[in-house]
């Protein structure tokens, strides 16, 4: 069989991935630039007898998609910086409620209206932390065309297997470039269907079965008539006040994703094996820094690039071991520092860590991360 | 069951005792009792109109039959 | 122990509920019940969408699929699930500031797209949860504790609102008048398209004691003697209209339905190319 290969838009390869992982309701608000997938999931899902519509804003965006998820349909949105913070609340809904979705946030230049057609990655700490009140977050950076595609599978496959809101955070490079990529055939690719309720057995509908991750959800219709809300609540989706059920609740909400790191959590190490000092960084500008640790090994500086692919939960442990080895870290980003925080955290005093970023619009070059190398050493 | 099986039920437990049964009915068959909770005063006066029953804001009145008791 | 009709579609361990007494929530969510049970329709199907407010707690009491969503956007939720599944029977219950004030742009859309939703607004005139404010429906004047001097907004009217938004049937009356709200609700449901019944109600607690209006008998007299029908207001001398409201169906019509209308898209692409 000849290989389907094409030359895609990142945001045209995400939406090509959606509808082949079985993504079957879209629901959004245009904002730039993001709009490519509501453009497409509008013009290619009643194709496959999904359901589009564009809501009156951002807010109902979200909300119909969590609508669309509870009535069994794979469900999506997207947006970017101020649609995203509009967003907010219902992202934790649907934590709480634990509802699968995937939101895609094609990253721009902020705050507010800021730069609406410039890079940026700058929402990174809101990814994890927009929302009010404890929770897991799970978000995943891709940075290249081919990336997007893969990491749309993932963060559908990671939103049903875990029942929970999945981010794929890119940001207007990688939405907007074209590259070439090789579709897979279908049955290539790994395809996660949320668990269903056991048949003749009593469906308390947040009661974790033996074996099982998260509770087993059935489909509004399919005659369990269950509650979903976003108090806290207990087995039965009804309210609780007690603060033993907050807790073990929130345990569950917090371990469904802190036990399974290894099957959540991916990076790519380049050139660390014998790497003295790295460069972290993630999305369009690991491009970059790719290009610096090209042009610094040849002038025989051993540096390697550590990329997460998960930005969260972070690859906490393998950054930790690396660092190890490490004297000094640049993490390099498209912001004023923000995931230089969380690599702090995480390296301790094992390494010195430094920053490189601008969040004006413009890409940082490699030219300026080998000068920062350099500075450093 | 026949509408001559039906009667007036109260559940004590789930009145709040807010007296909107008592203000519309038109017979004057209920009243509040000394724990200001629903009773059946005149049953002989009740019409089974179901005037309580509609606007009870606590399901705690109702028209039914024995078996509803 | 309760009736046959609470029995048969209330979730009774939920019961006695949560809401104060004289509070007409109850009177309203029966009257719902009431009206879904002379429909006949399947309870599996039935799915019951709210946002926040002591209205949007009725969910929690009833043995449908039950939907508690975040502040005013229940018709946002409510539109995913009915176009992801139009065979479902979707009800929307909400109250006067989760659906006009924080809430109001998702309602005059739901009713612009002609949507099958069916959406029974609770509209006590006040924010009851959260302790008597003032909401978009507090008549100017009146007291709230965020107008402890009067309040000096102009009140929505929420059936108008959404009949000129597009809905196709738009009708109000009050928890006093509860045979015409149980016939509105069935005739709500009916109507393939957006429909909103708004149910004047009562808050003793909050909107009550704050503005000395009595117990919650004599704020259900108010009701009953205040509420004119539409038709018979408009044939009042103008002396005669001041300080009465109106109820009655505000609008009844035909329009495409948006949930078929996407079907039937669905339906006209079907063997072509993707």
């Amino acid at each position: 069989m000849s290989k389907n290969i094409k030359l895609m838009q990142g945001n045209e390869a995400c939406i090509e991935a959606a509808l082949m992982v079985g993504m079957r309701f879209y629901a959004g608000y245009p904002i730039t630039p993001s709009t490519e997938l509501a453009e497409l999931s509008a013009e290619k899902l009643p194709y496959y007898g999904g359901k589009f519509i564009q809501m009156e804003d951002e807010i109902a965006g979200i909300a119909a998609a969590i609508g669309g998820s509870l009535a069994g349909l794979k469900s999506m949105t997207a947006t970017s910086g101020p649609g995203f913070s509009l967003k907010q609340e219902n992202i934790g809904y649907a934590m709480i409620a634990e509802v699968p979705l995937v939101i895609v946030n094609v990253q721009r230049g902020g705050p507010s209206t800021g730069l609406p057609t410039s890079p940026a990655q700058g929402d990174i700490m809101q990814a994890k932390w927009g929302t009010h009140g404890d929770h897991p977050v799970i978000a995943l950076s891709p940075e290249s065309v081919p990336e997007t595609f893969e990491l749309t599978i993932r963060a559908f496959n990671l939103a049903e297997k875990y029942r929970t809101p999945v981010m794929l955070l890119t940001d207007e490079i990688v939405g907007h470039m074209r590259e070439k990529i090789e579709i897979p055939a279908i049955e290539e690719i790994e395809i996660f269907n949320r668990l269903k309720p056991i048949e003749g057995k009593e469906y308390l509908p947040y009661k974790i079965e033996e074996g099982d991750i998260v509770p087993r959800m059935a489909s509004y219709g399919e005659g369990y008539r269950y509650h979903v809300t976003g108090l806290f609540h207990d087995e039965t989706g009804f309210p609780s006040n007690s603060s033993e059920n907050a807790e073990l609740m929130l345990n569950h909400l917090m371990s469904k994703v802190e036990d399974n790191l290894d099957d959540i959590i991916t990076y790519e190490e380049y050139m660390i094996e014998d790497a003295e000092f790295l460069i972290v960084a993630y999305g369009s500008t690991s491009r970059t820094a790719r290009s610096a640790v090209k042009i610094l090994r040849q002038e025989g500086i051993k540096v390697g690039m550590f990329r997460p692919i998960t930005i969260w939960p972070s690859p906490e442990k393998r950054l930790r071991e690396i660092s190890k080895n490490i004297k000094n870290i640049l993490v390099a980003e498209m912001n004023l520092g923000q995931y230089v925080y969380e690599i702090q955290r995480i390296v301790k005093s094992n390494s010195e860590v430094y920053h490189i970023g601008r969040a004006n619009g413009e890409v940082l070059m490699p030219s300026e991360i080998v000068t920062k190398v350099k500075e450093v050493l | 069951m026949t509408a001559k099986d039906r009667k007036v039920i109260i559940n004590k437990d789930w009145c709040k005792g807010c007296g909107i049964c008592v203000a519309f009915c038109p017979k004057n068959v209920l009243a509040l009792d000394h724990h200001d909770k629903i009773e059946v005063a005149n049953r002989d006066a009740c019409i089974l109109c179901g005037q309580c029953e509609l606007r009870c804001p606590d399901f705690a009145i109702w028209l039914g039959g024995e078996a509803d008791e | 122990m309760s009736s046959t009709l609470i029995s048969n579609y209330f979730r009774e361990a939920n019961l006695p509920h949560i809401w104060c007494p004289g509070c007409s929530n109850g009177i309203v969510t029966r009257a719902l019940v009431k009206a879904i049970d002379e429909l006949g329709l399947d309870k599996n199907k039935v799915t019951v969408v709210s946002g926040i407010g002591c209205s949007s707690r009725a969910p929690g009491y009833l043995d449908f699929n039950t939907l508690h969503t975040t502040h005013g956007r229940a018709l946002a939720f409510a539109t995913g699930l009915k176009l992801a599944n139009p065979d479902l029977e979707v009800i929307v219950i909400t109250g006067d500031g989760d659906v006009s004030a924080i809430g109001g742009n998702h309602l005059i859309h739901a009713a612009r797209r002609n949507i099958n939703i069916t959406t029974i607004v609770f509209n006590n005139n006040i924010y009851g949860m959260t302790g008597g404010q003032y909401s978009p429906t507090t008549p100017t004047h009146a007291l709230g504790t965020t107008a402890p001097h009067g309040n000096i907004d102009k009140p929505f009217d929420i059936t108008q609102l959404a009949a000129a938004a597009g809905a196709t049937y738009a009708a109000r009356t009050t928890s006093y008048h509860v045979n015409q709200l149980i016939k509105y609700i069935k005739k709500g449901i009916e109507n393939k398209g957006f429909s909103l019944i708004e149910a004047a109600s009562i808050c003793p607690t909050y909107y009550g004691r704050k503005n000395k209006s009595g117990s919650a008998v004599k704020m259900m007299e108010f009701l009953r003697d205040n509420y004119i029908d539409i038709k018979a207001y408009d044939k009042l001398p103008d002396d005669k209209k001041i300080g009465k409201e109106t109820m009655g169906e505000f609008k009844e019509i035909t329009l495409p339905e948006y949930t078929d209308e996407y079907l039937r898209l669905i339906e006209n692409l079907k063997g072509a190319e993707k």
